[in-house]
């Protein structure tokens, strides 16, 4: 397993990748109930380092339940309940010795529709170094701050109104900031449920941009409604169909040779 | 008796002009319903408005200004030695007239004119009630008559019914308003009085409070000192004390409902919370004086200190417990309308749940949570029965919660207690005192209600 420095170089990434994606996440048999109703019906899941994972599927099909279970966001709900394991660097995620709270540090996440705290620029990007304690002085979260700004490809955007309130900012550029303050945090693996449905065709341009750049440094999993999305930014995609995942495979491949005919049915546009 | 004959008459034409109306209306398309620009109840509505609100309107006006019309028509039938008198002999005269239509026995002797008078009133007013029967019903009939001939398929039925309930909303509101504009006006001008006789300089700035006035100008020991500072001082003291209680308790049960409270809980807790706001404020009073007061006194004379058996700090403090639920209540909701994705968002980032309240949460509520404190402090302002029953009236100029002090409503309430000469300045004060009062729990209402806008404009 590879050691996650604050802010990884390029160089270090790609060389990091010739060696051959190694495992990141696993989930063996996931199964998620929520009261007497089943979500999922047993997923098994391999997420690759340095690879961006696309969860296609109809509504309703259990890949946002999914999701959430890998920085366990479920654990903020009633009645829900999580079965089988799910491992981060083969380290079990629901174990004992693992927080919810410092997994979420690690696996983070971005939603679908931009979420802003009502604070300034500033403070949406600083809060989680702040709460985490990374950065001792000022100098350094100023330092931070640029960084994930720069690499969600908001800096020059914002630079002179760091100081104004994240929400007046415009919807892409929201989404480009909670992008930025996840990055924050420099967790290993960013959770993406449907970043783009909120947003107009070239702020997701934009978005998809950043996604492919990320691929760099983070492990990204997205969940999407839009396949050629799935097919412009993932190199690895599922197909979830009724809490069941139908295959998973490289996309090129899940796009023009499925295995399966629910998958086929589905990309082609068949049903969904 | 004619009276409500008439009201039923016109209940039943209102009906009547109803049903009168919606067949009439199916009957000028021959039952093709499409055909008509509005569907056959408008039309049935439309005739009975016409039915009910001229004669409805004629009957208010008519109970309003028939006694006056009918005094006035009596009184012209009198001699002129009766009626060429000072205004005050006249109303006298009147009500002599009024008592003796009514058959009450009038203290002295009636002169036979007024005697006639009397009869001749009350055959007046037969008289009016029967005009009133008659033509309420011509009007009423006359009415849905004419509204009746007016039906035609291309009538806009609908839309003329609608502006008249759109009338009728813009009544009832004017209504509050009204009333509203009416006591101010009534709180002002009894306060203009007041301040003809004593400066508004010495009543706002005066450091001394004794309202009671000589009666005879050799009476001694009623010196009639009207600066209201203390009342004033004494008000914030209380309210502080209220305020101390009651922010921290109601906010962080509000924290605790809407965030920690599994749902279960929380549907038993709330309405029990709110029993508290049920209590009448008399009630606190008893809990003030007979438990609080005596526990205070006690407690801090086994300290050491000196204190009165009435206390501002027994009675902030009730005071606070009573707003409890008020602020609990208020900021539950406000907390609760902080969107679910902002938390969702701060756990995505690994913060803890009192990170996520502390740091999000509330800062995104604070708004609608100062809102709901202001509120909170213009009811613990305006709160009089607990100051009564446990502060005290002694109006002392002291910042000490351990003292008895008095509020301006507590001294508002005692200085219209029993009877009054309206005259004097001691009654009046409590108009200046009510006017203080209204502008500033006024001026705190409108930035309360200001900010709570802020907040809503944010996240709708």
């Amino acid at each position: 397993m590879t050691v996650q420095t604050q802010f990884q170089t390029g160089a270090q990434a790609a060389a990091l990748r010739q060696s051959g994606a190694s495992v990141k996440m696993v989930a063996k048999d996931v199964k998620v109930f929520y009261g007497a109703k089943q979500a999922l019906k047993g997923i098994d899941l391999e997420i690759q380092e340095n690879r961006v994972m696309a969860l296609i599927g109809p509504s309703g099909c259990g890949k946002s339940t999914f999701l959430r279970c890998l920085n366990r966001m479920n654990d903020t709900i009633e009645n829900c309940r999580v079965e089988g394991l799910i491992a981060l660097d083969g380290e079990d995620v629901y174990g004992r010795q693992i927080d919810a709270v410092q997994l979420r540090a690690r696996v983070g996440m971005v939603f679908q529709k931009p979420n802003p705290f009502p604070k300034s620029i500033y403070d949406n990007i600083s809060y989680g170094p702040r709460i985490h304690g990374i950065a001792s002085h000022r100098d350094e979260m100023d330092e931070i701050v640029q960084k994930s700004l720069e690499r969600a490809g908001l800096w020059n955007e914002v630079k002179d109104r760091l100081r104004e309130p994240g929400t007046g900012l415009s919807g892409g550029q929201q989404q480009r900031l909670c992008i930025a303050r996840a990055v924050a945090v420099s967790p290993e693996v960013i959770l993406m449920d449907e970043p783009c449905s909120a947003l107009d065709p070239i702020a997701t341009a934009h978005i998809e941009e950043l996604i492919d750049e990320l691929r760099e440094n983070y492990t990204i999993v997205i969940v999407t409604h839009n396949m050629q999305q799935a097919a412009r930014v993932s190199q690895k995609t599922a197909f979830f169909h009724l809490g069941e995942m139908v295959e998973c495979d490289d996309t090129e491949e899940i796009f023009t040779n499925p295995r399966d005919e629910r998958t086929q049915g589905y990309i082609t546009g068949r049903y969904g | 008796m004619q009276l409500t004959v008439l009201i039923i008459v016109l209940a039943l034409l209102t009906i009547a002009g109803f049903q009168l109306g919606r067949s009439r209306a199916a009957a000028t398309v021959g039952g093709r319903l499409v055909e008509l620009h509005s569907v056959p109840s408008y039309h049935g509505l439309y005739v009975a408005l016409w039915a009910g609100v001229p004669a409805v309107l004629l009957l208010a006006f008519w109970t309003a200004s028939e006694s006056w019309v009918v005094m006035q028509l009596v009184l012209a039938g009198l001699p002129d030695q009766f009626t060429a008198v000072d205004p005050q002999a006249l109303s006298l005269l009147q009500a002599d007239i009024l008592n003796l239509a009514h058959g009450i026995n009038a203290s002295r002797e009636p002169a036979p004119e007024v005697l006639a008078a009397a009869e001749r009133y009350n055959r007046l007013h037969a008289l009016g009630d029967w005009a009133l029967l008659v033509v309420g019903s011509c009007l009423a009939l006359a009415g849905l008559t004419w509204a009746r001939g007016r039906l035609s398929p291309d009538m806009r039925a609908r839309n003329r019914v609608e502006r008249a309930i759109n009338v009728a909303l813009i009544i009832c509101s004017l209504v509050a308003i009204l009333t509203t504009v009416g006591i101010v006006l009534s709180l002002l001008f009894e306060a203009i009085r007041f301040f003809t006789v004593i400066s508004p300089v010495e009543f706002l700035f005066g450091l001394h409070w004794s309202p009671q006035m000589a009666m005879r100008a050799d009476q001694v020991g009623s010196s009639g000192a009207f600066g209201a500072i203390p009342l004033f001082t004494g008000t914030l003291l209380i309210t502080v004390v209220a305020m101390a209680v009651a922010v921290p308790v109601g906010l962080m049960s509000a924290i605790y409902m809407s965030e920690y409270a599994n749902p279960h809980l929380r549907t038993w807790l709330k309405p029990i919370l709110e029993i508290l706001a049920g209590i009448p404020t008399v009630v606190y009073g008893f809990f003030a004086a007979l438990t609080m007061a005596p526990f205070v006194r006690d407690v801090g004379q086994s300290l050491g200190f000196a204190v009165s058996s009435e206390s501002a700090l027994a009675a902030g403090f009730v005071m606070g417990v009573m707003i409890i639920p008020f602020v609990s209540s208020l900021s539950d909701d406000v907390i609760n309308a902080v969107p679910q994705a902002l938390r969702d968002g701060s756990y995505g980032l690994g913060a803890t749940k009192s990170e996520t309240i502390r740091h999000v949460v509330l800062p995104a509520a604070l708004p609608g949570i100062v809102a709901a404190i202001m509120l909170a402090v213009s009811r613990a302002i305006g709160e009089t029965m607990i100051v009564v029953m446990a502060a005290g009236l002694a109006a002392n100029l002291t910042a000490n919660p351990l003292d008895a002090v008095t509020t301006v409503t507590a001294q508002i309430a005692s200085l219209l207690v029993g009877d009054q000469e309206f005259d004097s300045p001691k009654t009046l004060s409590a108009f200046g005192l009510g006017l203080v009062l209204f502008l500033v729990t006024l001026t705190l209402n409108v930035v309360a209600l200001r900010v709570v806008q802020k907040y809503r404009e944010k996240y709708d």
